[in-house]
């Protein structure tokens, strides 16, 4: 992730000092510490989804500190430590938003490649400053170090989000983790801190001692193992699928029990195969999750303070952004950036 | 036919006289079955008098195996299909006497499921022949075994598409019989006895009283048989989903045997329903025979477009391939699609939809025992049966040929009682 500096002009990424607007009322002005690498961040760049506007400046995993307050905001003061994750706006009537479920507005505005409620785009924490309006900035809690706890502001809640409205919580229920990078490894600690037995499913083998010895999951399956994957047919409550590149769902279905829930929070290019059989015979289903809302994000944070649940991160400096990004795409590293 | 010597032979030409024949009971059985179809003679193969009787003894000996008519002590009559063809002809067998915990009972009607057609023609690889199908079989008792608590001679009863379950894993100790590992079908799966069950297009039926359901007096036989796999199969997945609330948009794909029921089922536990077809011409009936709310064409862009983002749920029914981009657009954040139609190859899924709206896909199997007498009760309560085209079994196999171009509104249900003996 990086430590934010003077933007510069990279290959690929415009770094830029965020707009200045004038601090609205309800606005808060932030210092940036530290912004996380989403591998969102990677596709948004390169236009691997088709809706890029350039310039743009990607991060919305934002940690910093307060330097100016508008006149309607009571939350923070100056100086306090907050976080921005991936929204910066909803339209705040809508039954999603009255149920504190922004993330599902259709009018909700992303921290970046979006535009703002006054017609001008955003940009994100690839910067020095931003300004965000008090409903979409959180409490960072004391306990949590800046640089290891912002990637919990898109990987931290985009896992715990569909844990908690899948029902994962129940202590001894067994979870299985699809990908082993910045949203798995996450997904891993927050599973172990509510009790879930937990086995990661990678299709590297070498990830096997970190999965276990560094990160607590129970047990490790190597996806093209058939013989192992045939071992663990039927034994799992939940799985929670990371992985973005388009791969067959079927083995990983038939890894659930019947009535058992496999959500997907990876987004794939082209549309995956999905097996009609083992959702009929089995009652399962397959879900989808979308990072979470303003309410359950500060509960995110707070319950990672609680349980010491970070990141594992590699800090790097802004002008390292586009070989951290080369990196991210070859999947070199062992976890998240 | 084929004598039993010949028999013998053609056992023993399949060259598999296993070491260990009570393990391989199953083949041996699907082997001879085989042999049996096949008929005809063997060329170049000549036993001697002395092996004959060898074989003979070995087969009485080992195997528990036996021609259907002589596996249990009741005569039975119905109509089975022989092989692939599907076509379904008469056929004796037999089934067991009345155990302590079975309820007996003539049959009366059958329905016609989708399931049966796939199953005939062994579309779906599990078939073992002789296969008389039908699990949507309705009748009254006449005799129960002496530790049967729930059912009287003379009772209306029905039985669907189970008739044994393990009774001690997590499933079934939940009510969740149709979900168990074990589970056993009530045709072409093998009972706890090794033999092969057999269903409902058929003069009588024995099950175990747990899969046995009591059908109200106010509910018409004929109409209600269906129920027992068309009704259970909408109905669970309406509840289990939450899609049983007053004022929620409900979409149905489809409008056949399943589609039809889940519009009623929906609409009674207070839903604004849409039908989803291909078929302009269903909108009137939709509308005017079922009550549902509104139709919507699936080809028509306008249509899907101006529906975008309204549904709290669809069930979707339909069986053969269709793309589901289109459906996960017509529900709104936090809806759910169920997929209760078998397709043979996958279906594509889109995953933006799912994250962006956290919509979900999901299936559902027919019911647990217990949901599917809560189930027939509702059915009472409401007024709600099947729409049925009652037909004689001599008509059975046209009657296939017409449920494969879905004409038939929306059943049909044989008529065993009046129709089966003459048959023979």
């Amino acid at each position: 992730m990086a430590k934010s500096s003077e933007a510069q002009h990279p290959q690929k990424v415009f770094g830029w000092a965020a707009k200045d607007t004038e601090n609205g009322d309800e606005d808060v002005s932030i210092k940036i510490l530290y912004c996380g690498v989403c591998h969102s961040d990677l596709h948004s760049c390169r236009n691997e989804w088709g809706n890029a506007h350039y310039p743009l400046v990607p991060g919305h995993e934002i940690v910093g500190t307060v330097t100016k307050i508008g006149s309607n905001v009571k939350k923070f003061k100056v100086g306090d430590r907050v976080g921005v994750g991936v929204m910066v706006g909803s339209c705040k009537s809508c039954e999603y938003c009255k149920q504190d479920l922004e993330n599902y507005c259709p009018k909700h505005i992303l921290t970046y490649n979006s535009i703002d409620n006054d017609g001008t785009r955003t940009y994100g924490g690839y910067a020095d400053m931003i300004v965000v309006d008090q409903n979409f900035v959180v409490h960072f809690p004391d306990g949590l170090p800046s640089d290891a706890g912002a990637p919990l502001l898109c990987a931290g809640i985009t896992v715990y989000s569909p844990m908690k409205y899948y029902g994962m919580t129940e202590p001894g229920k067994h979870l299985g983790i699809v990908g082993l990078g910045g949203l798995g490894h996450v997904a891993v600690r927050i599973a172990k801190a509510f009790g879930l037995k937990v086995t990661v499913i990678s299709s590297s083998p070498r990830k096997e001692s970190e999965a276990i010895n560094r990160l607590g999951a129970d047990a490790f399956l190597v996806s093209n193992d058939a013989g192992k994957m045939k071992g663990a047919i039927g034994t799992m409550d939940f799985i929670i699928d990371t992985v973005s590149a388009v791969h067959a769902l079927a083995p990983l279905l038939s890894l659930l029990k019947a009535n058992g829930k496999l959500i997907t929070l990876g987004l794939p290019n082209k549309p995956l195969e999905l097996p009609i059989f083992p959702l009929v015979l089995g009652r399962k289903l397959v879900g989808g999750s979308d990072i979470g809302g303003m309410k359950e994000t500060q509960e995110m944070l707070d319950f990672c303070a609680k349980h010491n649940i970070t990141a594992d991160v590699e800090v790097i400096r802004m002008d390292e952004i586009n070989t951290a990004m080369d990196r991210l795409a070859n999947l070199m590293s062992s976890t998240g950036l | 036919m084929v004598t039993r010597e010949k028999f013998i032979v053609q056992l023993m030409k399949l060259g598999n006289l296993p070491a260990e024949p009570e393990n391989d009971v199953v083949e041996w059985r699907q082997g001879a079955d085989e042999a049996r179809d096949r008929g005809g003679s063997i060329k170049g193969i000549t036993l001697t008098h002395q092996q004959k009787i060898q074989a003979l003894e070995f087969v009485k000996e080992k195997m528990a195996d036996k021609l259907p008519e002589e596996e249990h002590p009741k005569v039975a009559f119905g109509w089975a299909a022989r092989d692939q063809s599907g076509v379904l002809s008469p056929f004796k067998f037999s089934r067991r006497a009345t155990g302590e915990k079975d309820v007996s009972f003539k049959v009366l009607y059958c329905g016609m499921c989708h399931s049966d057609l796939h199953m005939i023609k062994n579309e779906w690889g599990n078939s073992t022949y002789p296969l008389v199908p039908g699990h949507e079989i309705v009748g009254v008792v006449t005799e129960v075994g002496s530790k049967v608590e729930k059912f009287k001679v003379g009772h209306k009863v029905g039985v669907g598409c189970m008739v044994g379950s393990c009774y001690s894993c997590d499933n079934c100790t939940n009510d969740l019989e149709n979900y168990c590992s074990q589970m056993i079908l009530t045709y072409s799966a093998k009972y706890y006895d090794g033999t092969i069950t057999y269903g409902g297009y058929s003069d009588i039926m024995v099950a175990d009283e747990h899969f046995v359901v009591r059908i109200p007096d106010s509910l018409p036989l004929d109409a209600t048989a269906p129920l027992l796999c068309a009704g259970i199969t909408v109905y669970s997945p309406l509840k289990y989903y939450g899609l049983d609330k007053p004022g929620f948009h409900v979409g149905v794909v489809g409008l056949g045997g399943l589609g039809h029921m889940a519009v009623k089922f929906a609409k009674a536990m207070g839903a604004k329903v849409t039908v989803i077809s291909t078929s302009p011409n269903k909108k009137q009936e939709a509308i005017k025979r079922l009550s549902a709310d509104s139709f919507l064409v699936s080809r028509d862009q306008d249509q899907i477009q101006a529906a975008t983002g309204t549904m709290d749920g669809i069930i979707d029914t339909v069986s053969a391939s269709h793309p589901l981009l289109p459906l996960t657009g017509l529900l709104k954040s936090h809806g759910k699609l169920i997929l209760v139609g078998a397709p043979e190859k996958p279906f594509e899924l889109p995953a933006f939809p799912l994250l962006m709206g956290r919509k979900v896909v999901g299936g559902s199997c027919i019911g647990g025992m217990k949901e599917t007498q809560e189930m027939v009760d509702f059915a009472a309560k409401h007024g709600i049966t099947s729409d049925i085209e009652v037909i004689p079994v001599e008509y059975v196999n046209t009657a296939m040929e017409r449920m494969l171009k879905a004409d038939v509104r929306y059943r049909f249900v044989i008529d065993i009682g009046n129709t089966i003996k003459s048959s023979i």
